[in-house]
């Protein structure tokens, strides 16, 4: 589960970690409100961004900076609203603008290959980690932490010193890795990343310059198999930005993601349901969205299924493919049979149904006259026929 | 012949009274598996399957009883990381987690704890292993299979049914399928299979059946290209239409920051000299044309 810049920094704020404050705003007026807060603090500008769950928001405008409150009010109005790769803004976090010195990454993730967490440094912070590992993969440095012992501090030295931090910076990076590393393990996190990590300079009244290393961004995934032992996790998914078809996916456990086509797949196993989207695609056609029902659906499980695929108004044809193994083929029939009986619109299908129960199944199918098919090459091809049909 | 699990294969059930554990131990039970033991904390002394299977408190009292040398484990992601070290402790060799939805972080201990005792894990979030004829350990359906002579690795579940139906029905037997499973922290990858096949007798040749995400096919791919010349091979990667960003389902199948993709791990497997199915059905066609002869 993606969660938000602000609510990344929460989790990275309990872990001890430096982050400047902030505030979020939905409105102008709050923008403006949160932005006269820091400049009467002795802020010299705040920085107002776009809370959405993409990246390149700085790139889509999505950033920008104001020197009072007025300003911060017209740039906040700018943003909300915005359209960000087909989300709409709307809310944005407000913080001192900071002088920054110098700009860092650093991020922790989950390496399967080495079956370990790994954390990332770059000394060429600021920029998108995958951009770096492209151009000038060299800049990238790691370390493993102990699979047992976790993150020990030698380890996160040697990440400092190899991005060039010396002291007195070392020690507070050292402290910052460490605290990666423990957000990670204190929510379930797959992914914690800080780019930019900054030295910033800040200015005491009397006029002293401190260098001091802060966390300016954040962004935090979460293991969706974690959320269950962490309750409070749960409150941080951002329904703004969720397609409804998700939550309603989410309840019915199934995993479902809309794509642009028009054939409706239904199928069990995610392997066999990349699988089929593939065919459809080899026959010509354009799967309408991935649907794994899971093993051992129920025919309540089918019949939300398929609410969920017809919901979607481009989807002129269905098809469903079910290998049972704990799934039952004749149960899945049932819920097909039962589902048709209740839905809004007429839409051409192809059931293909082996494994588990599948005479029984086949039998159903026959008396309610579904349209059936033996192989998965025969289901995808009559099914991209059938959608080819319907756009005739 | 085949590899992890066989005729020496003496299977204790973690879990055995729950509801998947009792169905699908019936089913390895009805198969021809040797299940000696079954665990379930509290119940020792009881009996399961019909009388047939005593229950034991711990592992360790199966394997000192009853002789178990491999456990396979159907307990909810909470306990089954527990499960897996408990089976790591009590000296079992072979351990085949079935278990969906345990936390990644969780694992990462767990499979090193595994490595550093020498035992192996397979999951968890997998199907399983089947040695046709021979042993069921987990849930793939015992009427798929054929005995033969085809190692078939796979990091899915209901693709892999679809892809050794393909081969059983077109005449080509398989020594052992092992289902490694789609998360993305588990103890046996899809570059471990194809060495035990190839260190194992009797395997002629091997099916590989991969998905988006990560990188394991295409170092699968190099090995091939180095250990495996002149064993044939065949492979399908699901995922070819997969949008980027997005979890298929599978916690493993992601294409991230453009990499992991199904067009690079084709590439490389077919650079590697292994013929890359756009269908499992093409997979029998596509042994033969690689000189294997059922």
């Amino acid at each position: 589960m993606k969660i938000q810049e602000a609510d990344a920094k929460s989790l990275l704020l309990a872990q001890g970690l430096p982050v400047p404050p902030w505030k979020v705003a939905r409105t102008p007026k709050e923008v403006e409100a949160a932005a006269k807060s820091f400049l009467d603090a002795g802020a010299g500008k705040v920085v107002v961004k776009a809370q959405v769950l993409v990246g390149g928001r700085g790139k889509a405008g999505g950033v920008k900076l104001a020197g009072s409150a007025a300003e911060a009010a017209e740039v906040g109005s700018k943003i909300l609203g915005m359209d960000i790769k087909g989300i709409t803004v709307r809310k944005v976090l407000v913080s001192t603008a900071a002088e920054i010195v110098k700009e860092y990454y650093l991020g922790a993730i989950i390496d399967r290959a080495s079956r370990r967490i790994v954390l990332m440094a770059s000394a060429e912070g600021g920029v998108e980690i995958e951009e770096v590992a492209h151009r000038n993969p060299g800049a990238i440095h790691r370390v493993s932490a102990d699979p047992q012992l976790g993150l020990l501090a030698f380890q996160a030295r040697a990440l400092g010193l190899a991005i060039g931090l010396r002291d007195p910076l070392l020690s507070p990076f050292v402290a910052v890795a460490r605290g990666l590393y423990a957000t990670m393990q204190a929510n379930d996190a797959d992914l914690v990343e800080v780019n930019p990590l900054a030295i910033v300079a800040e200015t005491a009244p009397g006029g002293a310059v401190t260098q001091r290393l802060v966390c300016l961004d954040a962004k935090v995934t979460l293991d969706d198999s974690g959320l269950a032992r962490h309750p409070s996790l749960e409150a941080l998914r951002d329904l703004d930005e969720e397609d409804p078809t998700d939550a309603q996916a989410r309840k019915l456990g199934i995993n479902f993601i809309h794509l642009d086509g028009t054939i409706g797949c239904m199928v069990n196993g995610a392997g066999l349901a990349m699988t089929t989207m593939d065919l459809v695609k080899n026959y010509g056609g354009e799967p309408a969205n991935f649907l794994d029902v899971g093993g051992g659906a129920r025919r309540e499980t089918v019949r939300g299924a398929m609410e969920l695929i017809l919901a979607d108004s481009k989807v002129s044809a269905i098809l469903v493919n079910i290998f049972g193994g704990i799934t039952r083929g004749d149960e899945v029939a049932a819920g097909l049979i039962e589902a048709r009986g209740e839905q809004s619109r007429e839409v051409p299908m192809v059931v293909r149904i082996v494994g588990t129960n599948a005479t029984e199944a086949a039998q159903l199918l026959r008396e309610a006259r579904f349209e059936t098919a033996t192989s998965l090459d025969e289901a995808a091809e009559k099914a991209v026929a059938l959608a080819e049909g319907a756009a005739r | 012949m085949s590899i992890l699990v066989g005729s020496e294969t003496r299977l204790v059930v973690q879990g055995i009274t729950g509801r998947e554990g009792e169905f699908h131990t019936r089913a390895s039970v009805a198969y021809g598996t040797r299940v000696v033991a079954g665990t379930r904390p509290g119940k020792g002394g009881q009996t399961a399957i019909d009388g047939t299977v005593p229950i034991f408190d711990t592992v360790a009292e199966a394997v000192s009883q009853a002789g178990a040398n491999t456990s396979v484990i159907y307990i909810p992601a909470g306990g089954a990381p527990d499960a897996i070290l408990e089976a790591v402790d009590a000296g079992i060799g072979t351990i085949v987690c079935i278990t969906e939805g345990i936390p990644a972080l969780d694992m990462i201990p767990v499979v090193e704890a595994v490595r550093r005792a020498g035992a192996r894990l397979i999951g968890p979030n997998c199907p399983g292993v089947t040695s046709p004829g021979l042993a069921k350990v987990g849930i793939i359906p015992a009427s798929i299979h054929k005995q033969g002579r085809v190692g078939v690795v796979s990091r899915s579940g209901t693709l892999t049914y679809e892809a050794v139906q393909a081969m059983t029905d077109a005449g080509i037997g398989q020594s052992t399928g092992v289902g490694i499973g789609g998360d993305p922290i588990i103890g046996t990858t899809f570059l471990d299979v194809p060495k035990l096949f190839h260190d194992g007798p009797e395997t002629e040749a091997i099916v590989m059946i991969g998905e988006i995400g990560g990188s394991a096919e295409e170092e699968a791919a190099s090995y091939a290209a180095e250990q495996l010349k002149g064993v044939p091979m065949a492979a399908f990667i699901a995922g070819r239409t997969a949008p980027p960003g997005r979890r298929m389902g599978h916690a493993g199948a992601i294409i991230s920051g453009g990499s992991g993709t199904a067009a690079e791990k084709i590439a490389a497997l077919e650079a590697a000299g292994v013929r890359v199915a756009d269908s499992p059905t093409q997979l029998p066609k596509l042994l033969r044309e690689a000189g294997y002869r059922p």
